[in-house]
């Protein structure tokens, strides 16, 4: 193992290698940040350009940079426009905007920055020490495991669903199961709710709903309200006040992101599961056991909530590479596109991948270390001027981000019914949030639907029934988890409560 | 402001890299068509993408079409693009639309209302055979032993797939399990997402044997992860002469993932033969080659009149199991 990871550390760090990793991660950032272009037709993009390069070493540590470089560069646009690109940073945007909006842009990038980084690099040395013994662990997930870690998901409505609002939150989550039941579902041939519109078929878009509920309604409000782009302190959005994190900021998130790096890779190394359930996943956990005053900051701008999942997605996307290194297995669409890549380059992942290719092996895996850090080098002196773009007038800013929804719905697709979705919907959610109702849920509701209902399906056909539930104990376990993550916080305001009744009593 | 501009250099670099790899060759004397334009009826990335970009590729790089170009639209599982062609049909004279076998399963089902007789068939051009898959730790080495542990106990012989069930995954399963005798309704199929979800499941034990596209198989064979049990080809395959054919364990079942080319109905049989001569020859050519084993497509060339028969006895094929297994 020792010889490999020598020869993987030569191979990476050649001039040419470095300059591969540099390019790979400014090209992924910046593309990245457009909403509607994530790292899937990024890294589909750039695969002539790796096959081009020729040597398979060269030609993956470009594109593991593009990779981390389209990740970093997606949660910018969640923070700073309300706009996820993509769905692993739908929960960036949970407490990454509310803080841009509190002037606290430079602040939220540099969180993100520094989560990401940790994120990756924990997971990239996770992949360096336990890579072949993970890949016999991901394998001990069924459809039923996947089904009740959906649930686990699931609970992270719970960060909004505040004091008096959790019918409107349940009621919201409802919404976006039933609108993931909308096309073709995986297990049944018939396409369902798609009232005879043929653009229907394979289902919503999520990139078209994460711009109709978030980035939408956004533009609209600071439309309808002009001091809305002024901050609560009547300063202006785009001031940077504060780039730095404070010492009892930095002490708050450490343990996040230690956690988060861990379970995030964990989550990552499921085949099935992914940055998008590790970064619901984690906000989720993080959100259930902070103190009381901390936890009602979650959705308010709170830097555990934006630490969270920015570390648990990037530890994640580290963790996808288990599976598809040692077993040849991908687990996303992204991971998908970049087995094509190695087949092309005549690389066969798999067990064999490391004794065959050990230079390959390890130069990919030392890559992702170095991505990591060139990114952070690279981003924390641009965050100043990245946060600038909020300094922009309003007259500007409100056009920009209409035309950044637009194109984001338009790009994917090229189908100019997608607008018309977009449009629609933006206008009920527009409606829904002058009602204070939380429009979060409902993209989380439909983010998790579909694999919500597709693993329960194959558990239920598997098992000829529900026997699943109480016959497999993970699953069960898996559930009894997802109980106490909802209702310990509860149960546990209720006796504090209790108890300061019990003092004034006593008085 | 200094770090933009250099920022803005490297992606124009890139995507000079990117350009000149579509860029045209100098025709060299043999160029058959000045221009062309894929239609995918898919977004950016699939298979169908793939295909008319490799395509596309080759074509230009061979030098035997000038230029060409690439359009996605998506919706309705491509009968938005198939819609689109038929419709604006005048005006599409030099555009190609990309697709394979769902074309003639969807029709079957009624997703969208179009068939490719609605379409100028221009030749089929590559395939995938189908296969019969176990993991590696398998008790089960030949389609004998997967057919006994299904006769032993139906219920827990499950077949999964990438495909909703009544796709193409499900159907060859089915078409194999009615060759060899059996009930095809019965058979527990099991439907993923993805299939490399469908791998996965099959590499936990969750399932006992996977349908999936033979050209998948082989790598996870090389990489010595799954046993294939049986390939759907009239005969075994040179690129992998170890994986048996359904026909040699007395399963008399062939079937062939396509994918090809149609143009808009009502074109001209000038350009129409042009498109094929221009394909005909592209076989012949290195850039094809690379292009081709790039991607390990396996050369099924179907021109015109061959395609429709070919066509057509896909559909009654696979007509007839739908309609046994309740999807029709």
């Amino acid at each position: 193992m020792l010889e490999g990871l020598l020869v993987g550390l030569s191979t990476a760090f050649s001039i040419s290698n470095i300059l591969m990793v540099v390019g790979g991660c400014l090209i992924g950032t910046f593309i990245g940040m457009l909403p509607g272009l994530g790292p899937m037709s990024i890294i589909a993009i750039m695969i002539p350009v790796a096959i081009g390069i020729g040597d398979p070493s060269a030609a993956l540590i470009l594109l593991a940079g593009v990779y981390y470089g389209a990740i970093f560069g997606g949660s910018t646009s969640s923070i700073l426009i309300n706009a996820p690109g993509v769905a692993s940073t739908v929960a960036t945007s949970f407490d990454g905007y509310p803080l841009a909006r509190q002037g606290k842009a430079g602040k939220a990038l540099t969180v993100a920055a520094v989560s990401s980084f940790s994120g990756g690099t924990i997971g990239a040395i996770l992949l360096l020490i336990f890579a072949p013994m993970l890949a016999s662990v991901a394998l001990l997930f069924h459809s039923a495991e996947y089904f009740a870690l959906m649930v686990v998901g699931l609970s992270a409505i719970a960060a909004f669903a505040g004091s008096g609002q959790v019918f409107k939150a349940l009621l919201m989550t409802i919404l976006g199961l039933m609108m993931a039941t909308v096309g073709e579902g995986a297990l049944f041939p018939m396409a369902r709710f798609t009232g005879g519109i043929m653009d229907l078929q394979s289902g919503f878009g999520f990139i078209t709903l994460a711009m109709a509920m978030f980035a939408l309604p956004e533009a609209i409000y600071l439309v309808l309200d002009p001091k809305r782009s002024q901050q609560e302190d009547g300063s202006s959005t785009g001031e940077i006040k504060e780039l730095r994190i404070t010492r009892e900021e930095a002490r708050a998130i450490i343990p996040v992101i230690g956690r988060q790096s861990v379970q995030g890779f964990l989550i990552g190394v499921l085949p099935g599961a992914g940055a998008t359930i590790a970064s619901f996943l984690g906000y989720a956990v993080e959100r259930n056991i902070a103190p009381k005053e901390e936890q009602e900051q979650f959705g308010k701008g709170s830097v555990k909530g934006l630490a969270a999942p920015e570390t648990a997605n990037n530890a994640a996307c580290t963790g996808s590479f288990v599976p598809l290194l040692t077993l040849g297995i991908p687990g996303s669409g992204t991971t998908a596109i970049l087995l094509g890549a190695l087949i092309a380059l005549n690389v066969s992942p798999g067990p064999r991948l490391m004794i065959d290719n050990p230079d390959i092996f390890w130069a990919v895996i030392i890559s992702m270390y170095l991505g990591n850090l060139v990114l952070l080098i690279l981003n924390l002196p641009l965050i100043p001027y990245i946060a600038k773009i909020l300094a922009v007038p309003r007259n500007y800013l409100i056009p920009f981000i209409l035309f950044f929804t637009l194109m984001g719905a338009y790009i994917g697709q090229n189908n100019a019914t997608e607008l018309l979705i977009l449009v629609g919907f933006g206008v009920i959610a527009t409606i829904l949030r002058f009602a204070d109702y939380p429009l979060a849920p409902l993209l989380i509701g439909f983010i998790l639907g579909r694999m919500l209902e597709d693993n329960f399906a194959r558990a239920m056909q598997l098992y000829d029934g529900p026997g699943f539930l109480w016959e497999r104990p993970m699953t069960a376990s898996l559930l009894v988890l997802a109980c106490l993550l909802i209702f310990l916080p509860a149960y546990r305001a209720r006796r504090a409560r209790l108890r300061a009744e019990g003092v004034a009593d006593a008085d | 402001m200094n770090t933009f501009s250099v920022t803005r250099r490297v992606m124009l670099a890139a995507a000079a890299a990117t350009l000149s790899f579509g860029a045209p060759a100098f025709a060299d004397g043999h160029q058959v068509l000045d221009d062309v334009h894929f239609l995918i009826p898919g977004g950016a990335g699939g298979g169908w993408d793939g295909t008319a970009r490799g395509t596309g590729e080759a074509l230009t790089n061979a030098g035997l079409v000038g230029s060409a170009t690439y359009e996605n639209m998506s919706g309705g599982g491509g009968g938005k693009a198939i819609a689109y062609l038929i419709e604006n049909a005048e005006s599409l004279e030099n555009t190609l639309m990309v697709n394979s076998t769902p074309i003639v399963i969807r029709s079957l089902t009624g997703v969208f209302p179009q068939s490719f007789r609605d379409l100028t068939l221009v030749a089929g051009t590559i395939g995938d055979y189908a296969a019969l898959v176990v993991g590696k730790d398998s008790e089960i080495n030949t389609m004998d032993d997967l057919l006994a542990a299904y006769r032993a106990d139906p219920a827990n012989v499950a077949v999964g797939g990438g495909s909703v069930p009544g796709g193409m995954d499900h159907l060859v399963a089915a078409l194999a399990m009615e060759a060899a005798g059996e009930d095809p309704t019965a058979v527990k199929y099991v439907a993923y997402d993805a299939g490399g979800k469908a791998m996965a499941g099959l590499l936990s034990g969750e399932i006992a044997a996977l349908s999936t596209g033979f050209s998948e198989a082989i790598e996870l064979a090389k990489a010595g992860e799954v046993k294939i049990i049986g390939i759907t080809a009239p005969e075994r395959v040179e690129s992998f002469p170890d994986a048996p054919t359904m026909k040699e364990q007395g399963i008399d079942t062939e079937f062939v993932n396509w994918r090809g080319f149609f143009a808009a109905p009502g074109i001209s049989e000038d350009r129409v033969a042009a498109y094929q001569d221009a394909i005909a020859k592209m076989y012949d050519t290195p850039e094809w080659e690379e292009v081709r084993a790039r991607n390990g497509w396996v050369n099924i060339h179907n021109p015109g009149d061959d395609f429709r028969a070919f066509l057509e006895a896909q559909e009654t094929a696979l007509g007839d199991l739908m309609k046994k297994l309740g999807f029709l």
